[in-house]
């Protein structure tokens, strides 16, 4: 009786250590996805900056207003007048809407990595 | 333990053959059983004490021993917690009133030396003045071969510089992460934003510290890294303001003015949505502080905030107002107005003869300083000063920039009747446009005292009334009648019925007395008058219009058409509709007989 305790308890022990062993590698493994995903956000976040400061730049009112002048031949932009206000039922009714789209491609992480 | 008997056989009966009292013996026995005793429990004690001792030593070791590890230890990234990924920047963002950004952060490298790594310190020498023509290729020669260990380069390099250090391939150049603030809008706004520089510099980081505008006055909020990711909201207007510093430019040039300032408030909530002034500067590289010369002549003065001047007769407006409010008047109350009017040794004179009496209302469209002065000798001092303080002229305009602790108001040092009446129509008392558009901003909101403020809040709200909802009416009556028909006729905009009064004011010589051709011109405004929602104060400094045969100086003839040009370009940009002005309804009153 008392032996059959002994090797039940061994084989616990040995099964226990097992598991251990492989909870410990998976956790490790897990945690060094989260960092690698960590860093990506962190690399995202980072272009994510870099873009908003660039959209900023380049829509910066004396940039728009160069391009408004470089370009008034084609576009014969005016500051906006008070009489260009209308009327709600001056406004036609919207267009009808398009397909859905269903198969969006994720382009922002398509760049390479520099 | 063998227990010794306290009273043994043997001995007593020795003790008693020999005729000794048996008890000492047991005396004796009980004296050397406490002694043990004690001896034990001091035995016990003491090694208490040890064991305590170790562990007290062990405790306090371990703590000392974790707090030296966490010194010494190198900063990481926690691996396995999600809570650090909220900071994203070391200093908020700054963003407008629709969250077009106004300063933002950017990721760049600073670059330094370490000479004692260096292999060849002339070579890099030449490469790195090849990159950065303004270093001094000597001063680096001397600095690489002397016996320092270290020095900054540049504080900020960009990647196409940083590419170019990197293609020396000298190893005793390094390169450190650096955060800087970028103003992508460049000049516009200067003035609000004012500027931000390093603070404690180290190799790994760098403190970004605000030095001027609302980067100083709001650095801790803007440092607070658990609101680090929350950019801070400002009452501004990216394109108003951007139109409006356009359209001050112009106005500036034209009128050969040397300096200008406007402001354009929300009269109900006292939210600034643009404020200019120029000549204006880059924030993203601030000059250095003037060390010479004027110091309202440098680009870095704020004149909206920081220009305390005698602003003329748009202070005409709170005298009327008061005694309307008073019950000393109303708008058809005939006033005296025979020029000059004689007090001591002083005379006051209008700018024309306009007969012996004028209505109140009438006062206020031709701007007679004798009439505003004779209903401010009516008010007394001591009223005319709590009123004016009520209106906030008697401290420093509260708003959110570091400038605006100069724009402590210049009062008479005593009050005198004389004061009370040059001050009813804005001379012997200095205060900012800032000022001057809170105050107007009370009578278009209808008579509540407002805060400006240029922090985007829906708490935003008018404070306690100042005035009756009657006298504010009445009084944006008199100011656009005098868009109307008196002295600020060029001021008409069509389809915005702008109300304002004209202020022009000689500036002081340093020396004593005033200029003869140096003016302040100012146009205080709101608009619509019968439903004010925005308040326009724009002021130009020493402006002179020179298309007449004689140069005009007056602000109708220089601030007026500015602020109506102002009104023209950004009243649309708001969304403010044009509209029909309301009539005032025919004198007709149902009778009954």
């Amino acid at each position: 009786m008392r032996s059959l305790l002994y090797v039940v308890t061994s084989l616990a022990v040995i099964g226990l250590a097992f598991w251990a062993y492989r909870e410990n590698y998976r956790t490790q493994e897990a945690q060094t996805r989260a960092q690698g995903l960590q860093q990506a956000i962190a690399a995202t976040r980072h272009r994510l900056r870099v873009l908003n400061a660039e959209w900023a730049y380049l829509n910066r009112p004396d940039r728009l207003m160069d391009l408004v002048e470089l370009n008034y031949e084609r576009l014969e932009l005016m500051p906006m007048r008070s009489d260009q206000f209308g009327r709600i039922d001056q406004v036609a009714f919207p267009p009808p809407p398009y397909l859905a789209i269903t198969n969006p491609v994720d382009v922002s992480n398509m760049e390479p990595a520099q | 333990m063998t227990r010794t008997p306290l009273r043994p056989l043997a001995r007593i009966l020795e003790a008693r053959s020999r005729g000794e009292n048996p008890d000492a013996i047991e005396r004796e026995n009980i004296r050397l059983r406490h002694e043990e005793m004690r001896d034990r429990a001091r035995r016990r004690a003491e090694g208490r004490l040890l064991v305590l001792a170790a562990l007290f030593f062990c405790a306090f070791g371990l703590v000392g021993g974790r707090m030296a590890l966490l010194a010494h230890s190198e900063p990481g990234e926690p691996r396995t917690s999600v809570a650090g990924a909220r900071i994203l920047a070391q200093r908020a963002d700054i963003t407008d009133r629709a969250g077009r950004i106004l300063a933002t952060n950017f990721d760049t490298h600073s670059l330094y030396a370490q000479p004692p790594d260096m292999v060849d310190p002339e070579h890099a020498a030449d490469k790195l003045v090849e990159i950065f023509p303004g270093l001094d290729r000597a001063r680096l020669i001397r600095d690489f071969t002397g016996d320092r260990k270290f020095l900054w380069i540049r504080k900020t390099i960009s990647p196409e510089q940083q590419q170019a250090v990197h293609d020396i391939g000298e190893p005793g150049l390094l390169f450190g992460p650096r955060e800087m603030r970028l103003y992508p809008n460049g000049r516009l706004a200067a003035h609000v934003l004012g500027g931000a520089s390093f603070g404690r510099e180290g190799v790994h980081a760098a403190e970004v510290v605000g030095v001027a505008g609302i980067e100083k006055f709001l650095d801790e909020r803007l440092r607070d890294p658990a609101r680090a990711h929350e950019p801070l909201t400002l009452s501004l207007d990216l394109s108003v303001q951007a139109a409006m510093e356009q359209v001050l430019n112009g106005g500036m040039r034209i009128m050969n003015a040397k300096g200008a300032s406007g402001i354009l408030m929300e009269a109900r909530t006292g939210e600034v949505v643009a404020v200019a002034s120029l000549p204006d500067f880059d924030p993203n590289d601030r000059p250095a502080l003037p060390t010479s010369g004027n110091p309202d002549d440098s680009p870095l003065f704020n004149r909206a905030v920081q220009g305390v001047y005698e602003l003329g007769s748009v202070f005409k407006v709170f005298a009327i107002a008061q005694a309307m409010d008073l019950g000393l008047i109303n708008a058809d109350t005939k006033i005296n107005t025979e020029t000059p009017l004689t007090w001591g040794r002083f005379r006051i004179r209008d700018f024309r003869n306009y007969g012996p009496e004028l209505s109140a209302a009438k006062v206020i469209v031709k701007s007679s300083n004798v009439g505003t002065a004779r209903v401010a000798m009516e008010i007394g001092a001591t009223r005319q000063k709590a009123f004016l303080g009520e209106l906030g002229f008697m401290e420093a305009s509260p708003l959110e920039i570091t400038e605006a602790s100069g724009s402590k108001p210049l009062l008479p040092r005593n009050w005198s009747e004389i004061s009370t009446m040059t001050i009813s129509y804005g001379h012997g008392l200095s205060t900012s446009p800032m000022h001057l558009a809170a105050a107007y901003a009370t009578i278009a909101n209808g008579g509540r005292r407002i805060v400006p403020t240029l922090l985007r809040d829906d708490a935003n709200a008018p404070g306690p009334r100042v005035m009756s909802e009657a006298t504010a009416s009445a009084m944006r009556k008199m100011l656009r009648e005098v868009v109307t028909e008196g002295t600020a006729s060029l001021g008409e905009v069509e389809g915005y019925a702008v109300g304002g009064k004209t202020g022009t004011a000689d500036k002081p010589k340093p020396t004593g007395g005033y200029y003869d051709d140096k003016v302040i011109s100012t146009f205080a405004g709101m608009f619509p008058a019968d439903n004010p929602r925005y308040v326009l104060v724009v002021t130009l400094d020493e402006p002179v219009e020179t298309s007449g045969e004689t140069p005009r100086r007056t602000a109708g003839w220089t601030a007026v058409p500015v602020a109506a040009e102002m009104i023209r370009r950004v009243a649309p940009l708001m969304g403010l509709r044009p509209a029909i002005e309301p009539l005032d309804l025919a004198g007709i009153r149902q009778a009954s007989n």
